[in-house]
C-alpha cells in the first residue's frame, strides 16, 4: 500500500536533513507504529508524505499503491486515498466545520471521477459518524477546530478521516494531550476503520495508544532512519526502558 | 505675440458645463452649496483625506468614459421583492421603474419636485453641510448644488416592502450625479438596496435622517463595471435609540470613493457601516467614514474588509469622534486587508479623538496574506488549492458579510462574491 524508499529530506530554507534514508512498506489491512523520541522526523515524514512546503526530497521515493506521492499535489495525495491526522490540528475561523467536509468529500469524489454525495446523503453520514464519536452538532457548525479542546480537535480529525475513507491513514501523535477516556474514543474511531484494504501508520510518542489501537509492526525511528523494527513487543520495550538501549544498541 | 494659456480654476472647469437647477424650493440649498463648493474648491492630493486616493479622475471637467459591462449575471437583487426604480446613466427610467407608490412611504422625485415648499427641505443639503465640519467633502457640495435627480423618501411607518434604487450604466461617456434625500418618522423602518454602477462616472449623495426609534437599513452593491469612477456619500443624523445599518459590496471599478459621515444625536442610538471589497488590477478602492458621538450610551461599529491582487489598492479612513458629555459610547472600528499577492497594497488611517471619560472604544487595522497552514489542511483533506484559497478569502470576508442582517440579502451576496472569486482565480 504505502511503499517508501531510501527517504532523504531536507528543509528548504536551511542545510539541515532531518530524514537519513527512511525505508517502509506498510501494507493493506494493516498497522504500523512510529515511535521515537522527540525530534527523530517523525512530523517531518508525514508532512512530506502529505505534500506539506518547506521541504525538500534530496532522493528516495514514496508510492501509495502505484502512486508516486511525491510528483503531485497534496489535494491529489488526498484524492488518491491518503489521510493525514494532525499532531496539531489547524483552526480556521471562518470556515464552518461542515462546510469544509463537505467541500473535501466532494472535491475528492470529484476528482476521482464519482459523483458527489448529496446535502441529505452527507448530512446523514456525518450525523452518524459524529455521534460515535461524541462530536455534537454545535462542533459541526462551528467553525473549524477554532475553540476546539485538544481532545475535541483530534476527535475532528477522526471525523474527517471517517467521513473522507482514505485508504492509508497517518496519525500523527493523535494521543497527544488526550486524557483517557478521550483516547479510548479516538481509538474506537480508529479500530473501525480498520479493514483489509487499509493501512495505518501510528505515529506516537507513548505505548498507551498502543494498548487501544493494537499494531501490526511497530518501528522505532531515530535520527531521522527507521533504526529498529519488531512486533507489538518492542512498543512494550520502550515503554519499560525507554528508547536509550535500543539506541545504545543499534548505535 | 502669444496669448497666455487661460489659468481655468479646477472647480470653475468643472462646473463650467452644469447647470444649477433654478426655482423651487431646493434653489436656496443649491446655491449655498455652490458657494461652500466655491470656497473650498475640489479635492486635491494635498488634502489630508486625499492623500491615499488621487481624486483627478472624480473632479476632471471632462466627461469620463467607461467600458459598458456586458454583464453575464441576473440583476442583484432581482430576485428580492422590492419597489423598483431605476436610472439609466443618472436618467430616471420610468418604464423600468415600479409605480412610486409604497404603504407608509411617499416617493418622489427630486427632478420632479417643483414647489416652493417641500419637507425635503429640512434635510436637503442641510446634512451634507453639517458633515463639512471638520472635514471638507466638496465632492458632496457639488453633488448637493448640481444633482440633477434623485429620490426624496419618506417614511412615516414600517414599510412593507423595501424600495432598490437601480442605476444602469447604458453610455461609455456618461457622467451622473444624483442626491437622494430619506427621512424616517419616528419608529418607523424603512430598508434600501442599491445596486448597480451607475454610470463611467458617479456622484451621489444619500442623506438620512433617522427619527427617535427608527431604523434604516442599507445593502448597496456597487456594480461590476471595471473602468467606473464613483465618488458616494452618506449622511446621516441619527435620533434618540434609532438604528441605522448600512453595508456596501464592491466588486472591481477604477475608482471608488465611498464616504459615510454619521452624527449620533440622540442617546442609545446605533449605527453599523460595513462593507465588503475585491479588486483585481487597475482597482482603487477608498472607504472614509466619520462617525460622531454626540450622545450618551451609543454604539458604533465599523467593519471592513478588502481583498486586493495584482496592483489593487485599498485605502480605509475611518474615525471615531466621542464629544464631552458622550459617555457610555461604545465604539468599534476594524479594518481588515487579505492581500492575494506581493502587489496589492492597503493603506489604513484609523483615528479616535475622545473628549468624554467613560467610553469604551477599540480600532485596529491589518493586512495580511492567506494563512499557508490553514490552506495546507484544506488541501491535505482534497480540497483543490483554488477552492481552499476562495474558502478562506470568503472565511476573511465573513465578519464584514455577516453585518448584513437580513439572511437572504446576505446569501445574494456571498453568491457574488463566490461568482467574483471563480472568475479572479490565479
Ligand atoms: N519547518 C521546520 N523548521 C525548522 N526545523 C524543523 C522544521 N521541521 C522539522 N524541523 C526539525 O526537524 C527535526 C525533526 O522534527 P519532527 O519531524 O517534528 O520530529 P518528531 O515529530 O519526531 O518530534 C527537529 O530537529 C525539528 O526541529
Ligand atoms: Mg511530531
Amino acid at each position: 500500500m504505502l511503499t517508501i524508499k531510501d527517504l532523504h529530506v531536507k528543509l528548504e530554507e536551511e542545510d539541515k536533513q532531518i530524514l537519513k534514508g527512511v525505508d517502509l512498506t506498510v501494507e493493506a489491512g494493516k498497522v504500523h507504529a512510529i515511535m521515537g523520541p522527540n525530534g527523530s522526523g517523525k512530523s517531518t515524514l508525514s508532512y512530506v508524505l502529505s505534500g506539506r512546503d518547506g521541504y525538500e526530497v534530496t532522493s528516495g521515493t514514496a508510492h501509495l499503491g502505484d502512486v508516486d506521492l511525491l510528483d503531485i499535489e497534496p489535494e491529489e495525495r488526498a484524492a488518491a486515498g491518503l489521510f493525514l491526522a494532525f499532531q496539531y490540528p489547524v483552526e480556521i475561523p471562518g470556515v464552518g466545520n461542515m462546510t469544509f467536509l463537505r467541500t473535501a468529500v466532494n472535491a475528492q469524489r470529484k476528482a476521482r471521477g464519482e459523483e458527489e454525495m448529496s446535502a441529505a446523503d452527507f448530512l446523514k453520514e456525518v450525523r452518524a459518524r459524529a455521534k460515535e464519536l461524541q462530536i455534537d452538532a454545535d462542533m459541526l457548525k462551528r467553525p473549524v477546530n477554532v475553540g476546539f479542546s485538544g481532545g475535541e480537535k483530534k476527535r475532528n480529525e477522526i471525523l474527517q478521516m471517517a467521513m473522507l475513507e482514505p485508504k492509508m491513514c497517518i496519525l500523527d501523535e493523535t494521543d497527544s494531550g488526550l486524557d483517557v477516556d478521550a483516547m479510548k474514543l479516538v481509538a474506537e474511531g480508529v479500530n473501525k476503520l480498520r479493514s483489509v484494504g487499509r493501512g495505518f501508520l501510528v505515529i506516537t510518542h507513548y505505548q498507551r495508544l498502543l494498548d487501544h489501537i493494537k499494531p501490526d509492526v511497530v518501528h522505532i525511528m531515530a535520527d531521522g532512519r527507521i533504526v529498529k523494527t519488531g512486533g507489538p513487543e518492542l512498543a512494550l520495550e520502550v515503554e519499560n526502558n525507554g528508547y536509550a538501549d535500543i539506541l545504545a544498541e543499534v548505535a | 505675440m502669444a496669448t497666455p494659456a487661460p489659468q481655468t480654476d479646477p472647480t470653475e472647469a468643472r462646473i463650467a458645463h452644469l447647470t444649477l437647477p433654478a426655482g423651487g424650493w431646493s434653489e436656496a440649498a443649491r446655491s449655498d452649496a455652490l458657494a461652500r463648493l466655491r470656497s473650498t474648491g475640489l479635492p486635491t492630493r494635498r488634502d489630508e483625506y486625499w492623500k491615499f486616493t488621487r481624486p483627478d479622475a472624480l473632479t476632471q471637467a471632462d466627461t469620463p468614459k467607461a467600458g459598458v459591462l456586458v454583464d453575464d449575471e441576473p440583476p442583484i437583487f432581482g430576485d428580492t421583492d422590492a419597489l423598483r426604480i431605476v436610472f439609466d446613466d443618472g436618467v430616471f427610467n420610468a418604464e423600468a421603474s415600479d409605480d412610486l407608490a409604497l404603504e407608509h412611504v411617499t416617493i418622489e422625485r427630486l427632478g420632479d419636485t417643483k414647489a416652493d415648499i417641500h419637507w425635503a427641505q429640512g434635510v436637503y443639503g442641510v446634512l451634507e453641510k453639517a458633515g463639512q465640519t471638520p472635514v471638507a467633502r466638496p465632492l458632496a457640495a457639488l453633488n448637493t448644488a448640481f444633482a440633477s435627480d434623485g429620490v426624496l423618501i419618506h417614511a412615516t411607518a414600517k414599510a412593507t416592502r423595501p424600495i432598490n434604487l437601480v442605476y444602469n450604466h447604458r453610455q461609455e461617456a456618461s457622467d451622473a450625479i444624483l442626491h437622494h434625500v430619506i427621512k424616517i418618522d419616528a419608529d418607523a423602518d424603512l430598508t434600501i438596496m442599491e445596486s448597480g454602477p451607475a454610470a463611467a462616472r458617479f456622484n451621489k449623495v444619500m442623506e438620512v435622517d433617522v427619527a427617535d426609534g427608527a431604523a434604516f437599513h442599507h445593502v448597496r452593491a456597487q456594480g461590476r463595471d471595471h473602468e467606473r469612477l464613483a465618488a458616494t456619500h452618506v449622511f446621516a443624523r441619527l435620533g434618540t435609540e434609532s438604528t441605522f445599518k448600512s453595508f456596501t459590496l464592491t466588486v472591481n471599478g477604477r475608482l471608488t470613493r465611498n464616504d459615510c459621515v454619521i452624527e449620533l444625536t440622540g442617546d442609545d442610538a446605533i449605527a453599523h457601516v460595513a462593507g465588503a471589497c475585491v479588486g483585481d488590477g487597475d482597482f482603487h478602492h477608498d472607504d472614509t467614514v466619520f462617525i460622531t458621538h454626540d450622545a450618551e450610551r451609543c454604539e458604533s461599529r465599523q467593519v471592513f474588509k478588502k481583498v486586493l491582487r495584482n496592483g489593487a489598492v485599498g485605502v480605509f479612513q475611518g474615525k471615531i469622534l466621542v464629544k464631552a458629555g458622550a459617555q457610555k459610547t461604545d465604539g468599534y472600528q476594524i479594518s481588515q486587508s487579505l492581500l492575494l499577492d506581493e502587489d496589492a497594497q492597503f493603506l489604513a488611517k484609523p483615528e479616535l479623538e475622545i473628549y468624554a471619560d467613560d467610553v469604551v472604544c477599540s480600532h485596529g487595522s491589518t493586512s495580511g496574506a492567506i494563512d499557508e497552514e490553514a490552506l495546507f489542511y484544506l488541501r491535505s483533506r482534497g480540497v483543490p488549492a483554488p477552492i481552499a484559497t476562495d474558502l478562506l478569502t470568503l472565511a476573511f470576508l465573513a465578519e464584514a458579510v455577516d453585518e448584513i442582517e437580513d439572511e437572504a440579502l446576505r446569501d445574494v451576496l456571498v453568491a457574488r462574491l463566490e461568482g467574483w472569486l471563480e472568475r479572479h482565480r490565479s
